[in-house]
């Protein structure tokens, strides 16, 4: 088959989709277990983040605000080679291979896994304290009123109400980070676009090779849309909405007309 | 089956028959001075209805009562509590932490005219979570109570529903029952009823009325007068911030002595 002038190789291309090559598939791995475990990280300091930044201690609020400014006002790129290149060679710190139970991890991973979940927080922490903010002022006041503490209304009544505001944006922000994983190549972690990269060097196949690549980011990013709404289903529910009967298909067509889930109002 | 807790244990040395003594409570929202000096004191079962026009700081005056507003100046005293302070050693007044402020409106229970209900949870939920987190009864201790509650105010067949698929009354009769359920020594209801449909305000009325009866402390914040005639022990009437005419209902209704609460009393009746 032809496109152009380009030999399009048909059976490389079904190859290395329907039978990856186990190097693919520990890419692929690995770009799923980096994005999981940033954005757990993420969401865990985003809300540190958050409460600080409501904090009634003003030297909290401006050191919150000043983690939030730097960490979004930096490209993640940038950051990725501060931590990792950056920290070793000015001799502060050197990520090293490790063992954890039984599992190798990679220097190169464990610093992307911090950077990611670093920078992820702080979008975390915004989109978080605007959850916190959209519960009705009088639920705090409810809670108050049966003689909670102000940290037994955060915890018991506010953020559980908050989730229902924030599982829309934090699925988009997944979504993206999903996909930014690709930047870790720059800091040599064998994701699915440093093996794809090294794929096509090997095969000269690059076409099909990163087709491949983008359909499974496609897959990633497909099969996180319905754990979304599947989770949102679940909230809803758990709010007492009697869900109106619709198929699986419809809600994920609807999400699909959805501009956030293209990612297009995502930063860079 | 109330057992309240003796006022004897007060520091401050007020009637033990007083449950509730306001004193002198002043109160600004920036330049706007919404409470100008009230004082008021609530026998141990007595009703009091406050009415007035709004924005005559009906509403602020209650939530001082249980400090979701701090007065500028005054005191409340609770159950021989001082709210929102407490004494250090040398008798001097000092802001109570956060932990004791709900320790003290644990006693206090508070009726929203939004209800406000946890809407992630359902009507039992929302009555057994104050037991459980406050009180750290047990999960089958507070359900007991939160069943039996519950039932006070009719609604044993709401048990499991969210507040979603209740009407405003149920909604108002659970929050009703979420308060009791701390079993309160007193009971503030911020007009209770004015966000409700008129063909469900009676069912809530009814529930009020049983808690008279029964001799709970109330101080409630309503505009239905004909409710307020029937029920309070005594009607306060505010007026710019200050409580212009107390006294028993018959008085304050049938012959006001003040202009303002006559010319209050023949728009609303």
């Amino acid at each position: 088959m032809l496109i152009g002038n380009l030999p399009f190789d048909t059976s490389f291309f079904w190859h290395e989709l329907l039978r990856p090559s186990s190097a693919f598939l520990g890419g692929l791995w690995r770009t799923v277990y980096i994005s999981v475990i940033a954005q757990i990280l993420a969401v865990i300091i985003g809300l540190l983040v958050a409460l600080a930044r409501r904090s009634r201690i003003r030297l909290l609020r401006g050191v919150a605000g000043f983690y939030v400014w730097v960490l979004r006002g930096t490209p993640l790129l940038v950051q990725l080679v501060i931590v990792y290149d950056g920290l070793a060679a000015s001799g502060l710190y050197r990520f090293q291979d490790m063992n954890l139970l039984g599992v190798t991890l990679l220097a190169s991973v464990q610093a992307a896994i911090v950077t990611l979940a670093l920078n992820e927080s702080a979008y975390m922490s915004e989109i978080i304290r605007a959850g916190l903010t959209a519960v009705d002022a009088g639920q705090n006041e409810a809670a108050l009123s049966v003689g909670m503490t102000p940290g037994q209304s955060m915890r018991h009544v506010i953020i559980p109400q908050a989730m229902r505001f924030v599982i829309p944006p934090l699925g988009n922000d997944f979504n993206a980070m999903m996909k930014s994983t690709s930047v870790l190549s720059v800091i040599g972690v064998p994701e699915m676009f440093l093996i794809t990269q090294e794929i096509s060097s090997s095969t000269f196949r690059t076409f099909e090779i990163f087709v491949d690549a983008a359909l499974y980011y496609l897959a990633l990013t497909t099969i996180w849309t319905f754990i979304q709404a599947w989770l949102e289903a679940r909230i809803d529910r758990s709010w007492g909405f009697v869900p109106t009967q619709r198929s699986l298909l419809s809600t994920v067509r609807e999400r699909f007309q959805d501009p956030r889930t293209l990612g297009l109002s995502r930063r860079t | 089956m109330t057992t309240l807790p003796t006022p004897s244990s007060a520091s401050d040395g007020e009637t033990p028959a007083m449950i509730v003594q306001a004193i002198d409570i002043k109160k600004s929202f920036g330049s706007q001075e919404v409470l100008k000096g009230v004082s008021l004191e609530v026998r141990r079962g007595e009703v009091v209805v406050l009415i007035g026009p709004s924005g005559s700081g009906k509403t602020t005056f209650l939530r001082c009562i249980n400090h979701f507003e701090k007065p500028n100046s005054g005191a409340v005293h609770v159950n021989g509590h001082l709210i929102g302070s407490k004494l250090d050693r040398n008798g001097e007044r000092k802001d109570a932490s956060a932990r004791e402020v709900a320790g003290q409106r644990a006693e206090i229970g508070f009726v929203f005219q939004h209800f406000n209900l946890f809407p992630n949870r359902t009507a039992i939920e929302n009555v057994m979570l104050g037991p459980m987190k406050v009180q750290k009864k047990s999960k089958e201790a507070a359900r007991a109570l939160a069943i039996e509650q519950l039932t006070k105010v009719g609604l044993s067949n709401k048990v499991d529903a969210y507040p979603a698929q209740l009407s405003g009354g149920q909604k108002q009769r659970v929050a009703i029952a979420r308060s009791l359920a701390m079993n309160p020594a007193l009971m503030l209801f911020d007009e209770p009823t004015s966000a409700l449909d008129p063909e469900v305000i009676g069912e809530v009325l009814t529930v009020i009325r049983d808690l008279a009866n029964e001799g709970m402390t109330m101080i409630i914040v309503s505009h239905e007068i004909g409710f307020a005639r029937e029920v309070a022990d005594r009607v306060a009437m505010f007026d710019d911030g200050q409580i212009v005419e107390i006294g028993l209902p018959q008085q304050v209704f049938d012959s006001p002595v003040q202009a303002r609460t006559q010319a209050f009393l023949s728009k609303v009746l």
